[in-house]
């Protein structure tokens, strides 16, 4: 099982910790990822809506390099390059303008691109490629008694929904229970974390973070799962600010690999646990050390 | 009446209608008029202001009387309309109707053409190729052939029900098969029926009794139709009869068996109480059940299933010998004239719509189980309550929950506005709950519901206009900690709200049954886009279907309340008397027929028939048709090897020359 992979700025920045858990988790699986050649910014949401055509050939320079790199599905683990290269994709196939400008471009740099590079979510290769049965096989220390709040974010499946459901996906959910943890019922799984919204309107974007936090402890979570970086950091990121301004909401935010590294009995530091601000508490009823 | 004149001389007399302004508003009606008086054969054309007239048809009779006119063209409408007029004019002149011909020049030309240059020459060439083709035609017989004055009801709900009583009670004999071990419907599971709020129970179960009590029914219940083969008049219909076990005619309902089950308590899902009870599997559907006879369930019954009970069932009936075990499934064939069909519908499963919660929150319910909560005889009886026992303080109705959603179904389910306000009502009245609906627009056109919906808000239950755009268990302010909160904008104040409620009612939809394109092709019906069954005429056949003898009511045909199923079965049941008392059909003679001398006997025509018309007689090795059987669709003329087959007004001769007519005028 061979996949070209696009880490973008974000795993290989603030949240270096997706890829310390993603790489080894996918090697211990037999997933080979080989990351692209000299890729860029993905443009993020953020160029998107200052010039949505130049935000189109910028995601497009990655995709090309994709389908150069071999006829492998592309992996984006980050949700915001996830959504950005596959409305790139959609923006391509479904307006002319768009495409033209994109190969026109790609062109001078004497690249080209034809429309054929699936973008992949991990959560969809776990589930969907690599199967729950193999993953259950591969686990060493089950997460038995560990309460984990199933958090996908806003982009993973929305609007693009090809994987799981926009409303209520389930494939973390069941991943998570894979590996031997309680999932706990958390309807405000696909709820935004505030986004951007954290730093610029802190009031607005702290708030949804609140909400979030708050939840997952009334539901007696011991963690927060998620699958990206921005949530991770809003959620872990701005706690002592929350609390102070909405009262006690604490609890650690992982991404749902650390969990899954965990299961296979990789170390937490291997997997990118110390990152944290808001520490993971230990394993419950950790084994003795044999 | 005239002899044949293909070999004589042809004497053609051609009209042509005006219809006010709608034909010659677009048509030089005069020009076409002047154009077919040239054309050989041709002894009198005119044209006229209204051909279907009884100026206009008189005018025909006159001509053809002082002109000695063998053939009659009418260039007009459409002959769905007036073909029949024209062909009686022709026939009280003296003439065989079918020595006449209709073009329709409104319909195919002045409704549809923007020049009039255009339409003229149009309606000149399709006139001309008329005139040619009325030469070739002969004289043809309409056959009668005789109707089996019994009728199949299908279906066991209000529309079914109500449709074999007017039958039954008109003196025709009615099978009426349901699928379910009770006949009742949906409407049987209903406490009360808005607008009036009278007790469903009461006026329906007296009905369900006299089905069972009729003389001219024979009620059919825990059976399925599986086969329909014949036409209209002379259908031949296998009804299954699955087994339940118990001999209707024996069981007395006493219910004593299922007090003596081995099961002490119910264990499985009753039906009747949409899961909100549980049952044994010896049961009976509900206290009013007709027949009042129980039934065992194949599935869950002990005996049935491992042959390994102890059989305390059968001790308690103990000298009535109802229950038996050797009861085996049953085909029974009947045979009737006319079919009803009356299958109903399927409530929209609000599962399909995971932000309503339903089946996540144990306290979101759909509005037929708050309908059995209210029942005096449902699992509650009759007290609404939160599923945790307490009474709620506050309830929410969601309106058009699987309706009017681009997403699920587009139309509107029509009753959910009313049904939901009549649960309303009935809340206030049963508990001290605040009452909030959900809509996007209250839709109460029926009679007495406008004045329903005053009453309603009358009452005190708020109305928040908007569409809902989830319920959560999540709170924000301490008022909510422990409730559902519905979330939606409310497009009045302009605002998105956060409401908070103990109790959330989902107004589901009606869809069509889930095996509705199964019946369709059982019946030879036509489905519409959605999967309603299609009725022939939107307007002015409601009831009717494209198969002449099958006919809807009821919800199969498309959402509708109780008064609207009433009314459509009891039009099924006067259309379907109307043909069994005039005793025969009419059948048109544009039937298909084999040239013997040609037949090569290779069958190629016999599976292609979808009317099964076909047959193979095997001592002269020749396909066969049976008039009665064909619609003369012409598949087989087309597909005949040898063109041993040929058809009634449709003979190859006919279809050239109006070929050529056409063309000459190009």
């Amino acid at each position: 099982m061979k996949y070209s992979y696009f880490p973008g700025c974000s795993l290989k920045g603030l949240g270096r910790a997706y890829e310390e858990s993603l790489l080894p988790v996918m090697q211990h699986l037999g997933v080979e990822l080989v990351e692209l050649d000299d890729w860029n910014c993905c443009g993020a949401t953020a160029y998107m809506s200052v010039d949505e055509t130049k935000a189109a050939v910028l995601a497009a320079r990655n995709l090309a390099i994709a389908e150069k790199a071999g006829p492998h599905d592309l992996m984006a683990p980050c949700s915001a390059c996830y959504l950005v290269l596959n409305k790139t994709k959609h923006n391509i196939a479904d307006f002319p303008e768009i495409n033209a400008a994109v190969q026109r471009a790609l062109g001078n740099a004497n690249l080209t691109y034809s429309g054929n590079v699936p973008v992949r979510h991990p959560l969809d290769v776990l589930v969907h490629d690599v199967g729950l049965d193999a993953i259950k096989e591969k686990v060493v220390r089950p997460l038995k008694g560990l309460k984990v709040a199933p958090y996908y974010g806003c982009q993973t499946v929305r609007p693009y929904a090809t994987f799981d459901d926009a409303w209520n996906p389930t494939t973390m959910d069941r991943l998570l229970a894979t590996v031997g943890a309680e999932v706990v019922h958390f309807p405000l799984k696909t709820k935004c974390c505030g986004g951007s919204l954290t730093g610029t309107v802190p009031e607005a974007g702290l708030r949804l973070t609140y909400i979030l936090l708050k939840e997952a402890v009334r539901r007696g979570a011991d963690v927060i799962a998620t699958a990206c970086p921005l949530c991770q950091f809003n959620l872990d990121a701005y706690q002592d600010q929350i609390n102070r301004r909405w009262g006690p909401a604490r609890i650690a935010t992982v991404y749902f690999t650390q969990l899954m590294g965990l299961a296979f009995g990789l170390s937490p530091k291997q997997l990118g646990l110390k990152r944290n601000f808001v520490p993971m508490k230990p394993l419950p009823a950790e084994p003795a050390t044999v | 009446m005239n002899t044949n004149h293909r070999n004589g001389e042809v004497r053609i007399g051609f009209y042509i209608c005006h219809c006010g302004h709608n034909i010659a508003g677009m048509v030089d009606c005069p020009a076409v008029a002047h154009y077919i008086a040239k054309l050989p054969g041709v002894v009198v054309s005119r044209d006229y202001k209204y051909m279907c007239s009884d100026p206009g048809q008189e005018l025909i009779q006159q001509d053809i009387r002082e002109h000695q006119l063998n053939r009659v063209v009418v260039a007009s409408c459409s002959p769905l309309l007036h073909e029949h007029t024209f062909r009686n004019a022709v026939a009280a002149g003296g003439l065989n109707p079918f020595y006449f011909q209709m073009v329709n020049i409104r319909e195919h030309d002045s409704w549809v053409c923007t020049d009039r240059g255009e339409a003229t020459a149009k309606a000149k060439s399709l006139s001309h190729a008329a005139v040619c083709r009325v030469r070739f035609h002969r004289a043809l017989e309409t056959t009668r052939v005789p109707i089996h004055p019994d009728v199949l009801v299908v279906g066991g709900g209000i529309a079914g029900i109500h449709a074999a009583l007017t039958l039954g009670n008109a003196g025709k004999k009615v099978y009426l098969v349901e699928r379910d071990p009770s006949i009742g419907g949906h409407m049987a599971q209903f406490d009360k029926t808005f607008p009036t709020l009278d007790c469903a129970a009461c006026i329906l179960t007296p009905k369900m009794s006299a089905v069972r009590a009729h003389e001219n029914i024979t009620l059919w219940s825990y059976s399925e139709v599986v086969k329909v083969s014949g036409y209209v008049g002379n259908y031949t219909v296998t009804v299954k009869r699955k087994p339940r076990y118990v001999n209707e005619e024996l069981c007395v309902g006493c219910l004593e068996c299922i007090q003596a089950c081995i099961y002490k308590e119910g264990k499985f899902p009753d039906e009747f109480n949409v899961g909100l009870s549980k049952r044994k599997p010896i049961y009976i559907p509900f206290p009013q059940a007709v027949p009042p006879v129980v039934v065992i369930d194949p599935e869950r019954c002990l005996q049935v299933r491992t042959g390994k009970c102890k059989k305390t069932c059968l001790e308690a009936c103990a000298d009535r010998k109802a229950i038996d075990f050797t009861q085996k499934e049953e085909l029974v064939e009947i045979k009737v004239g006319n079919i009803i069909v009356a299958t109903g519908f399927k409530l929209f499963d609000a599962k399909r719509i995971p932000q309503y919660g339903y089946g996540l929150y144990p306290n979101v319910v759909t509005a037929i189980e708050l309908e059995r909560l209210v029942n005096s005889s449902g699992p509650t009886a009759g007290e609404i309550v939160l599923r945790d026992g307490r009474p709620p303080k506050s309830v929410g109705m969601i309106l058009c929950v699987g309706s009017r959603d681009m997403k699920t179904n587009r139309w509107c389910s029509r009753t959910c506005c009313m049904h939901s306000m009549k649960l309303a009502q009935l809340v206030r009245e049963h508990t001290d709950a605040d009452v909030t609906v959900f809509y996007m627009d209250i839709r109460a056109p029926g009679k007495g519901c406008e004045e329903f919906y005053d009453k309603s808000l009358k009452e005190g239950i708020q109305f928040v206009r908007g569409r809902v755009a989830e319920v959560t268990d999540w709170a924000l302010a301490p008022e909510e900690e422990g409730k559902l909160v519905i979330r939606v904008e409310d497009t009045l104040a302009g605002f998105v709200r956060r409401i908070p409620v103990d109790m959330i009612v989902l107004a589901t939809g009606m869809e069509p049954q889930a095996d509705a394109q199964e019946v369709r092709r059982l019946f030879n019906m036509s489905c519409g886009t959605e999967g309603w069954f299609l009725e022939k005429h939107p307007k002015l056949a409601p009831v009717s279907t494209f198969t002449d003898g099958v006919f809807i009511a009821g919800c199969c045909q498309g959402p509708k309340d109780i008064p609207d199923s009433i009314a459509q079965s009891g039009a099924a049941a006067a259309e379907a008397m109307a043909l069994i008392d005039k005793g025969y059909i009419e059948q048109e003679p544009n039937t298909a027929y084999i040239v013997e001398a040609d037949c090569s006997g290779c069958k190629s025509c016999i599976p292609l028939c979808p009317y099964t018309a076909i047959s193979f007689d095997d001592a002269k090795q020749k396909a066969q048709i049976n008039e009665a059987l064909c619609k003369g669709c012409g598949t087989c003329v087309a597909a005949c090897p040898s063109a041993s087959i040929r058809q009634n007004l449709f003979e190859d001769e006919e279809i050239f020359s109006e070929i050529e007519g056409v063309l000459a005028y190009v």
